[in-house]
């Protein structure tokens, strides 16, 4: 991939800044990362890194409530925010006429976010409609992101639910709102991303002009969320009222993404190898060939990959039929990855997976919402938002070898399995 | 926080600087989008080609749409079966091998069907289009549909069926097509699982053979490609596939007219799905751009008389929204909201009076603007990638549109009068003219629908 210039700097109250100017269509992109994702919740107030996110919408010292909304699309542009476990983004993509439009927006509620309790009890009913709409009404809600880490890890940190809580939501007062933000939400715990249809010299300018003068305070001292590997194959039950069928997550461990990114990656590849596409040996085994399940997929990440420090969760999940036992559907998968440890992947099996994660990537970065969100998020979290430019050659150089290694590491006596049952299964009396 | 290291503001403190309020910047100047260089031409074959450059990342993308309209009872699973099992396999390449073949061009090739078509989506690395093409052309002539594959992708399907049933959305837009369009066949958007169960080989073979034709289809290619080069490119890889007939159009919807809201009972739900619609007007006539800003004021965006209701004041849900929707030469609008049942009847009277509002008391002239604007910078943005391009061209396309519309259409937005929005939405939005659904638990929201009124109860 092409290596666009891009242009690093921070202002003195600590705030990095990243430019990634580029003419080819009339629009930009500008987001702010904030080093804070639910991971960093504390005890009794899960949920609140997203609740904080809806309640930076609400307004600032210079926007009344609803202003931020009105402003960026009535300049044409559109906004959003989102919670990870190591970080929250929010941002705007705009024509390029209203870039600064889109940075005293952001400037301001970094400045000055205006923290009501009425705004508070509007958004916490808010978010316990998106949690009903995205969670509790629909089957699979939460599978995995939310069932599976509980199995997995044993710290707060890792193993709860960031979408929170109801009573933890309930419970959310104003004055947890101004430590959460005076804490976590101060210029030197951020990253501002420009990227599109600017001039680097007048972005500077103005971005001197609408955030040099956000008072500097400390970042906060980053905790460490390691914990221990499993030692023993961990199980998990979930009963889904909404599921037709049961599923089943199958959680482990993997390196540490920001420390070790070439064999994180090995683990990206493996999946690719696993479940991308009808040739790949899941697919292939487990869909088409026995077949023992509706649907099988494996990935890094709560998510998707590149959005979480060490700890992060390598998946595989799969929605079978009632009658296919799930110890049949996990022997499979134990015999695939008994294959590869033994016998790495070639050249040509290789090539498909990374063929594949350069156009996909191509296409991320050709959308300039994840083209900025990325380059935000990996200065954040790896300090180099130009590792983004470089991924798909790293991806490229991953060996058979080392694709052979990771699927070695996923052993069954350190993982763990989240079982989905369905409410009601065939054979039992009750009612 | 109960314990923090140290102490923070309070959140008063917070929310203001010795400086206070600052003026908003105004905006600097609009720059257009690029013309795009493109070619939009016939092949032999029948087959309409749009092919335009955008050569922002080295990738192509490809749409291709095929008319697939059928009216026997059975057509909905054997096409879905179809869509299913069309890239399990050709003459001259297995399943195995064909994704084998795509991947190393960093290739992805997927067909889906609904009552009015059948598409195909593909992309690629740019220097494997000729690869792509290929592909594409081998499926849509020589597709075999091995027995095995057909059992096996309806099996998946059958489960697949039973999954999306099971989703509140999934119910609320059957409830809604029925309600709305009777048994008319753009209803059947998800076959039924037991004629799915009895599709065979032969008929997806036969349906194949009968519908899967390029006259009257259309095919979009955007990306780092040389437009001029397309056509005799094309001619070579898809030359084979012709016939004399057209592709299959779906026929007319009949006019919706308005009329109660149906209570579609679903026992134990905790939340509701409110789903309105009415009929509008296409892209084509003159009061469209008048009626996408009313739309956009009502609901169409976030800062919407509707969203700031239900969702910003009142908490009654997370998102409303409505939207146009497109079938053939025709269009609806359509109101959706997702509600926990205590306030379904309040969010349905918010919903009726905004609809109501906005005819008599229609958007200012800082509403008009704020939605103008909104349109042609979202127009921008949703048209600056390859694939937001490609799926707006092959929208526009499936209607007789072309690039020409698109790039034509910032400045019919900009010429649009205050007057011109009052009138479209006292013409269209009124509560009267729409029909719709309410799916939730029927014991709970009966006695407080039946009150509101304007709602009958499903038995």
């Amino acid at each position: 991939m092409a290596d666009p210039e891009l242009v690093r700097f921070a202002l003195d109250n600590g705030l990095r800044v990243v430019l990634a100017p580029d003419p080819t269509a009339p629009v930009v992109g500008v987001s702010v990362h904030y080093d804070v994702g639910f991971r960093s919740e504390p005890e009794g107030l899960t949920g609140f890194a997203h609740l904080f996110e809806h309640l930076m919408f609400q307004g600032s010292e210079s926007l009344e409530k609803l202003a931020h909304f009105r402003h960026v699309q009535s300049s044409g542009g559109t906004f959003n925010g989102s919670t990870h476990p190591d970080y929250t983004d929010y941002f705007e993509v705009l024509p390029s006429a209203a870039l600064e439009r889109a940075l005293f927006l952001e400037a301001d509620r970094m400045r000055a976010p205006k923290l009501t309790a009425e705004n508070l009890a509007n958004q916490i009913e808010v978010v316990k409609e998106e949690i009903r709409l995205n969670v509790r009404n629909r089957p699979y809600g939460g599978f995995p992101w939310i069932l599976l880490p509980p199995v997995l890890y044993s710290t707060f940190a890792n193993a709860h639910d960031g979408y929170g809580a109801f009573e933890d939501l309930e419970g959310a007062t104003l004055d947890d709102c101004a430590a959460f933000f005076d804490t976590f939400y101060s210029p030197a715990n951020a990253v501002l991303t420009v990227a599109g249809d600017f001039a680097v010299a007048e972005a500077k300018e103005l971005i001197q002009k609408h955030f040099g003068d956000v008072p500097y305070r400390p970042a906060p001292v980053r905790p460490s969320f390691a914990e221990p590997l499993p030692t023993s194959e961990l199980v998990g039950e979930h009963t889904d009222p909404h599921a037709p069928l049961p599923a089943l997550a199958v959680g482990y461990r993997m390196p540490d993404p920001v420390n070790d990114v070439d064999g994180y990656l090995a683990y990206l590849v493996l999946a690719g190898v696993l479940t991308d596409g009808d040739g790949s040996r899941l697919q292939q085994r487990l869909v088409h060939v026995e077949p023992l399940v509706v649907d099988i997929g494996a990935g890094a990440g709560l998510f998707g990959p590149f959005e979480a420090r060490d700890p992060d969760t390598f998946t595989v999940t799969a929605i079978h039929p009632p009658d296919v036992p799930r110890e049949r559907v996990l022997a499979a998968l134990d015999e695939e990855l008994e294959k590869l440890a033994s016998t790495p992947p070639d050249e040509q099996e290789l090539k498909k997976v990374t063929a594949r994660w350069a156009a996909s990537l191509h296409s991320e970065h050709d959308r300039l919402v994840s083209r900025t969100l990325a380059l935000g998020a990996f200065e954040l979290l790896y300090g180099d938002a130009s590792l983004v430019y470089r991924l798909a050659d790293r991806m490229s150089a991953v060996t058979g070898e080392a694709v052979s290694a990771a699927a070695k590491a996923l052993r069954p006596d350190a993982r763990a399995i989240l079982v989905v049952n369905p409410a009601t299964t065939e054979g039992t009396d009750e009612q | 926080m109960s314990s923090p290291t140290r102490a923070h503001r309070s959140a008063e403190e917070i929310g203001r600087t010795a400086t206070g309020a600052r003026p908003l910047p105004a905006l600097g100047s609009a720059r257009l989008a690029a013309d795009l260089s493109h070619v939009d031409t016939t092949l032999a074959n029948g087959l309409r080609v749009l092919a335009v450059r955008k050569s922002s990342v080295p990738l192509v993308e490809l749409r291709l749409w095929i008319p697939f309209a059928g009216t026997d009872r059975l057509h909905p699973a054997t096409a879905e079966v179809l869509a299913e099992t069309v890239l399990t396999g050709t003459a001259r390449r297995d399943r195995v091998g064909l994704d084998a073949e795509l991947a190393l061009i960093g290739g992805e090739l997927g067909a889906g069907v609904d009552p009015e078509r059948l598409y195909f989506n593909g992309s690629a690395l740019a220097d494997g289009l000729p690869t792509l093409l290929d592909v594409l052309g081998d499926v849509l002539t020589g597709a075999t549909y091995r027995e095995a594959e057909v059992e096996r992708e309806r099996d998946r399907l059958i489960e697949r069926i039973a999954v999306s049933r099971t989703q509140p959305r999934m119910i609320a837009r059957e409830a809604l097509q029925k309600h709305r369009y009777g048994d008319h066949p753009v209803t059947r958007e998800v076959p039924e699982a037991d004629d799915v169960a009895a599709v065979v080989a032969e008929q997806v073979r036969a349906l194949h053979a009968a519908s899967v034709l390029p006259r009257g289809s259309v095919l979009v290619l955007v990306g780092d490609i040389d437009p001029e080069t397309v056509p005799a490119e094309l001619e070579r890889a898809l030359g084979g596939w012709a016939s004399d007939r057209s592709a299959v159009q779906l026929p007319a919807l009949p006019e919706l007219t308005g009329g109660d809201v149906l209570l579609v009972p679903r026992a134990g739900a905790v939340q509701s799905q409110i789903r309105l619609s009415a009929q509008t007007v296409p892209r084509t006539d003159p009061r469209y751009p008048a009626l996408q800003l009313a739309n956009l004021a009502y609901g169409g965006y976030f800062s919407s008389r509707l969203v700031e209701n239900i969702r910003e004041d009142k908490g009654y849900t997370y998102g409303a929204h409505s939207g146009f929707e497109f079938t053939g030469g025709q269009s609806v609008v359509n109101v959706d909201a997702d509600t926990a049942n205590e306030v379904t009847a309040a969010a349905l009277l918010e919903t009726r009076y905004e609809l109501a509002r906005l005819g008599l008391v229609p958007p200012t002239a800082e509403e008009v603007e704020s939605v103008r604007q909104y349109a042609i910078g979202s127009l921008l943005t949703s048209t600056s990638s390859q694939t937001g391009l490609a799926g707006q061209l092959m929208a526009l396309a499936s209607t007789g549109l072309g690039a020409e519309w698109l790039q034509q259409h910032p400045e019919r937005v900009a010429a649009v009068t205050g007057e011109q929005v009052a009138e479209a939405a006292l013409e269209f939005f009124a509560p009267g003219r729409f029909t719709g659904v309410v799916v939730g638990d029927a014991d709970l929201l009966g006695p407080k629908l039946t009150a509101l009124g304007g709602v009958t109860v499903a038995h």
